[in-house]
């Protein structure tokens, strides 16, 4: 074989799979699964009767998502090199949207478009500060984490609110049903994250995420929208945390003003459990989703295994900063 | 004969009170790579800024391919196929070399869904045709992190080229790449005659200028002082030319050669 042919073939033949060049590749995808199922071996030794019996897995379908899901749009976010700390209070300030529109119109659906537009507006007066305002994002975010919180106990005047009329209405099924016996609430989540995987590596919007995170100076002299492209992923983010916060609301049939509050630590956890790196332009929707199944376990774990509360705290730490010490070892050792 | 691909006339531009550029005229053919040389400060990228729309000439005029363009910005030089081919800045180091290629301008489906394997195949046929990477670790999904600085630069100028540009302009393609990769990057350069588009180089080696240049301007104090084929000259009655315009900011050839031995 001549030379230019043997090259030929290196290069247009099909992409060869050895065990090396997968590892290699997906390295920090394997990491936090490896961890994932060593952690539910642990669980499932110490404490064999709550973890294999279904129950304990229906309810953990139906909790992670609340968190589960803002952590899909933010590993975007993040990959683009911003960040949003706000989500949290619009878990809660999305429902205002719901009450204020229900409460006039009687219509479940129409309360639900608007809990999702004022997640938008909540994401486009973050974006507006940093793209605009050019604001960096932790600061902004910090501080409509508590406008945002602070509009909807202004705005209910910290009232509590029944939802009775969700309860086993369409919309009130379709977001806290089940589905062939699965909570909707973890069909939601597999579906957002298929789509977040979509966006992120396989259309336009990601390419802009990955290249802005990477090197916004390269973004700006090959013309990439770096200002639409960050509006679009803050956005998305606001709709989301309203989404999550609508379906916790309708799962327990209640809103109450401080709701999503316990959100923030384990959506940020998740996020970067799954090796997705806090300088940006690299992250994984695979470790973010397995990241926010292992760190919504733990507290069921602990408890199940017969720790004290507040052990879990200590197991949170040592678990996210096991897996973020592993991820950049790994970097480390491979990037060439 | 066909319209120059870009032509400048009369153009000047000035900062507050300094003259950054004063009447410059210059034309650029197809397949032409045109040597811009001059010291710091000269205007050479006072000169590139105004050509890729950055900044407006206060005076002058701009054609591209015959029509005159008045209101240049950077949007419409790129759609009129002008590239700039920044040194490594304009990479992103971990990412992959098919995102890099198609950094700005990915290959979509409707709806702006990537096609991923042609991307891929396209990357790989560039990286064997035209980039000559044959390492058989450098695949289309290796990240920039693995390429030399000869390398990137390839990346970058074939990026140029594959956008169908028809002026790319290098702006000191070559500074702080080793010997043998100023080689590699100096052969890039050549394939751009040959692909038959045309570029505007600037390097501050008079060699790297000579060994790939089809014409050479020469700026000094914002004025072209000289302006000459490459083949007139040797490369020594280059560098003693070059002396002679930074002494006397001009250069005369009948002066020069009239001269016979030529003082330095
Ligand atoms: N944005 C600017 N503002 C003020 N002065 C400038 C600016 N850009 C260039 N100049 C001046 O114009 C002259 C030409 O500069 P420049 O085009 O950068 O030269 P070169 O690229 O050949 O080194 C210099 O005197 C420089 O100080």
């Amino acid at each position: 074989m001549t030379a230019a042919a043997e090259r030929a073939r290196q290069f247009l033949g099909p992409r060869q799979w050895t065990l090396k060049s997968f590892s290699i590749r997906y390295a920090s995808q394997i990491g936090i699964t490896t961890a994932f199922i060593l952690v539910w071996l642990v669980f499932t030794v110490m404490a064999p009767e709550t973890f294999l019996s279904s129950r304990i897995y229906v309810s953990y379908a139906q909790t992670v998502p609340y968190f589960g899901l803002i952590a899909l749009p933010l590993t975007m976010l993040i990959v683009a090199g911003e960040i949003d700390l706000s989500f949290p209070s619009v878990f809660a300030l999305g429902m205002v949207g719901y009450i204020a529109v229900e409460h006039t119109t009687h219509s479940i659906t129409l309360g639900v478009l608007a809990t999702l537009l004022m997640g938008a507006i909540a994401g486009f007066v973050n974006g507006f500060f940093v793209c605009v305002v050019a604001i960096p994002a932790l600061v902004v975010t910090i501080g409509t984490q508590f406008l945002y919180r602070g509009l909807t106990l202004v705005l209910v005047n910290g009232k509590s609110y029944t939802l009775l009329e969700t309860d086993g209405s369409i919309p009130g099924r379709l977001l806290t049903g089940r589905f062939l016996g699965l909570p909707m609430q973890f069909v939601w989540f597999v579906v957002l994250a298929v789509i977040s995987w979509v966006l992120l590596f396989r259309h336009r919007l990601g390419q802009n995420a990955h290249v802005i995170g990477d090197n916004k100076q390269a973004a700006g002299l090959m013309g990439i929208p770096i200002m639409r492209t960050r509006m679009i992923l803050f956005i998305l983010t606001g709709v989301v945390a309203a989404l999550a916060g609508m379906m916790n609301s309708f799962a327990v049939i209640n809103f109450y003003p401080n709701q999503g509050g316990s959100t923030l630590l384990p959506a940020l956890a998740a996020v970067f459990v799954g090796g997705t790196s806090v300088f940006g332009g690299r992250g994984t929707i695979w470790g973010t989703a397995v990241g926010a199944f292992l760190i919504g376990g733990i507290d069921a774990g602990a408890v199940a295994v017969g720790l004290k509360d507040f052990w879990t705290q200590v197991i949170y730490g040592a678990i996210v900063l096991g897996a973020v010490t592993t991820h950049a070892l790994l970097q480390r050792r491979f990037a060439r | 004969m066909t319209a120059p691909v870009l032509e400048l006339r009369h153009v000047a531009k000035s900062f507050g009170g300094v003259h950054a550029l004063h009447d410059v005229s210059l034309q650029l053919g197809a397949g032409e790579v045109l040597g811009l040389v001059g010291d710091n400060g000269a205007g050479k990228s006072t000169l590139i800024k105004i050509i890729t729309g950055y900044h407006r000439p206060d005076e002058g005029e701009i054609y591209f391919r015959g029509a005159r363009i008045d209101d240049l910005t950077v949007t419409k030089a790129r759609a009129l196929g002008v590239e700039t081919v920044y040194q490594e800045r304009a990479l992103a180091d971990q990412q992959s070399l098919w995102r890099n290629i198609f950094m700005s301008r990915p290959l979509t489906r409707p709806g702006g869904f990537l096609k991923v394997a042609e991307m891929r195949r396209v990357t790989s046929e560039l990286m064997r045709e035209e980039m000559g990477f044959t390492s058989a670790i450098l695949t289309p999904d290796t990240p920039v992190t693995g390429l030399s600085g000869g390398e990137r630069q390839g990346l970058a100028i074939v990026r140029a080229l594959h956008f169908e540009a028809d002026l790319i302009i290098l702006d000191e393609p070559t500074m702080g790449l080793s010997l043998s990769e100023t080689e590699k990057c100096l052969d890039f350069v050549r394939g751009i005659r040959a692909a038959g588009k045309s570029a505007i180089f600037i390097d501050h080696n008079i060699f790297h200028i000579y060994s790939v240049a089809d014409r050479i301007v020469m700026l000094d104090r914002g004025g072209i002082a000289a302006e000459f084929p490459t083949s007139r000259f040797t490369l020594e009655e280059l560098t003693r030319i070059m002396r002679e315009v930074a002494a006397t900011g001009r250069f005369d050839e009948a002066d020069r050669q009239g001269d016979a031995g030529g003082t330095a």
